[in-house]
């Protein structure tokens, strides 16, 4: 039986990956990240697992692709100033269809900033990140319970599609504490025909990502955008909490859609019926939640000046009918914040 | 007839686009050689750099990785601590991996990673036609450099095989040359102890190769390779840096 714990979003997701065959680990210190590498590292010599910690993220993000290239589940854990320096192999690991899965917990930047909360990295992992024309799957977990059930989708998609799996965690989802149903222990033993092995009874396997001319690099090219077609129209994930009969719906993913949860609760006891679509996953973007609903008022909140916003303008019929509200720097709005400005908005 | 030599099995039909003159194709050869004596085409996983050797992979009848600009030990590092019984050699040139890649080249040393570099040195970025590289002679002409490389500007050549060999991690670390038939002889003896020392799963074997790139000096190819001799090699002398003790 699937066993049940009081655990930490970062560890659930350790526990989880590892659980889900996932024997390798790369990384490099960060908060609010460091769990995830802590974890691995002391459970290395009795779980049988591999841990290293990397000279740089940018290291850790190619060792990565290098397990990946064998065929084996290896993953790393960093934070926006780490992900800045592993999107070069994000980038690679695209083009090149390795597996890999990189759990990235967000906190306030530009630069440096501070260490909370915040979502302000989603143009960067929803729309590249690194050069070229790619995308990589990105889930957007709410709860611990989500951290932990992705620690085995993440790499189950990853390897479906042969691309890399980026979880969007944050500052508080990754610290914070909840019950959590852990998957059981599975033993994972891949059989890629790709796979970097050793040319042993085969034809040898080639991994590279070098144009051999403009022909075969656009042809190359289609076949990736056909690959993330496929992706788009099979895999985009949402919630949706009483969205038929409300007038107007949130849009918010990761914690401040916890957030949200409270919010649509006062708000209705105050006689504003209001909903809430929550993307699982940010990319593909779940454009088909919202043709269910033409004529609603959508209020989008986010820890960002204003990221995702764009994509559900881009996913509705009537943009002028999206408005926005975001916090920045690391705080995060109260249910109450967000029920006052939905009555400015929405009543008269 | 009796066949006295043929083109090791290990390396396809490809034609190898190297410059005339390029120290690239003996070395390709030396290593296709080597993987065919020693048995280890089933073994065998080339990572190949970003550099003049960017299409090796189509050279070789074995597993191939091309890694991105410097990071070649970083990616060897995952595919070496997933497959510790393969032999995982990375081939990296001196832009790739002096330049771009340094953190990654010193981090694998210190971390002792078990697997195989073997280090074209040829003093200058070739694929990108001819610039200044950490490698670049003072006084060289290159085409960022070109009132010969000043230390003012560019500071100083830096000698891998002895800083590799200085780090404790490191197993094993030689340079050589390929300028004459002798040193060829040397520089295959030179990567055949470097894979036998990955096999025993002892740390980090590091060959550095003194190549000519007659392109890129803007020299012709037998000029080359007297200019190794009169003068690289006095930057970069031949020798092991690093070697196991007995019993080791």
């Amino acid at each position: 039986m699937a066993e049940k714990v009081f655990m930490q979003g970062n560890e659930a997701f350790a526990e989880s990956a590892i659980r889900s065959g996932c024997k390798y680990f790369f990384g490099y210190p960060i908060t609010p990240s460091s769990e995830l590498p802590e974890y691995y590292a002391k459970k290395a010599p009795t779980e049988d697992l591999v841990f290293v910690q990397a000279e740089t993220e940018v290291s850790a993000f190619n060792m990565i692709a290098g397990v990946a290239a064998t065929g084996k589940r290896a993953m790393t854990a960093t934070s926006g100033p780490g992900f800045s320096l592993g999107c070069e192999a994000m980038s690679y690991m695209a083009a090149a269809g390795l597996p890999a899965v990189v759990v990235d917990v967000m906190r306030p930047g530009p630069a440096d900033g501070d260490i909370l909360a915040a979502q302000g990295d989603y143009f960067q992992i929803v729309k590249g990140g690194g050069h070229g024309d790619y995308y990589t799957i990105v889930l957007a977990p709410y709860s611990v319970q989500e951290m932990s059930d992705f620690g085995r989708l993440s790499f189950e998609l990853a390897e479906k599609y042969r691309n890399p799996v980026v979880v969007a965690s944050d500052g508080m989802l990754s610290k914070m504490m909840e019950n959590v149903e852990l998957p059981e222990k599975i033993e994972v033993e891949n059989n890629f025909d790709w796979a970097i092995t050793g040319a042993k009874g085969r034809e040898h396997n080639v991994i590279t990502t070098c144009a051999l001319g403009p022909e075969q690099w656009e042809q190359f090219n289609l076949d990736l955008q056909a690959k993330f077609n496929l992706i788009q129209e099979n895999e985009q994930r949402w919630e949706e909490f009483q969205t038929e009969d409300a007038d107007v719906i949130i849009v918010a993913y990761g914690s401040v859609a916890r957030i949200a949860l409270t919010a649509i609760k006062i708000a209705r006891e105050n006689g504003i019926k209001v909903g809430m679509i929550r993307p699982i996953t940010l990319w593909p973007f779940p454009k088909k939640a919202f043709d269910k609903y033409p004529d609603k008022d959508y209020f989008v909140v986010e820890l960002s000046a204003g990221q995702m916003v764009e994509d559900v303008k881009l996913s509705v019929k009537d943009k002028e009918r999206v408005e926005f509200y975001g916090r920045l720097g690391g705080i995060s709005p109260t249910p109450q914040e967000l029920f006052e400005k939905m009555k400015e908005l929405y009543t008269k | 007839m009796k066949t006295v030599y043929e083109r090791p099995k290990v390396l396809t039909d490809e034609y190898m686009k190297y410059c005339g003159g390029c120290g690239h194709g003996i070395i390709n050869k030396l290593i296709a050689e080597i993987i065919e004596e020693e048995n280890l085409a089933e073994k065998a996983i080339m990572i190949w750099p970003i550099g003049c050797s960017v299409y090796a992979d189509r050279y070789f009848n074995v597993d191939s990785v091309c890694a991105l600009h410097g990071r070649a030990p970083a990616t060897g590092t995952g595919i070496k601590r997933a497959l510790e019984d393969n032999l995982v050699v990375v081939y990296q040139g001196d832009g790739d991996m002096v330049s771009e890649g340094m953190a990654e080249i010193m981090h694998a040393g210190i971390r002792g990673e078990k697997f195989t570099v073997v280090f074209v040195n040829n003093a200058i970025y070739g694929m990108t036609g001819g610039q200044m590289a950490p490698t670049t002679l003072m006084e060289q002409k290159t085409s960022t450099s070109p009132q010969g490389r000043s230390a003012d500007n560019a500071g100083f050549p830096v000698n891998m095989a002895e800083i590799i060999g200085s780090l404790h991690g490191c197993h094993y670390s030689e340079r050589v040359a390929v300028n004459s038939p002798a040193n060829i002889r040397k520089t295959k003896e030179a990567i055949r102890k470097a894979f036998k020392y990955q096999l025993d799963g002892k740390g980090l074997s590091f060959v550095e190769i003194v190549s000519p790139c007659p392109t890129g000096w803007g020299v012709s190819p037998v000029k080359a390779l007297d200019w190794i001799g009169e003068t690289v090699l006095n930057q970069y002398p031949l020798g092991v840096f690093k070697a196991p003790k007995e019993g080791e």
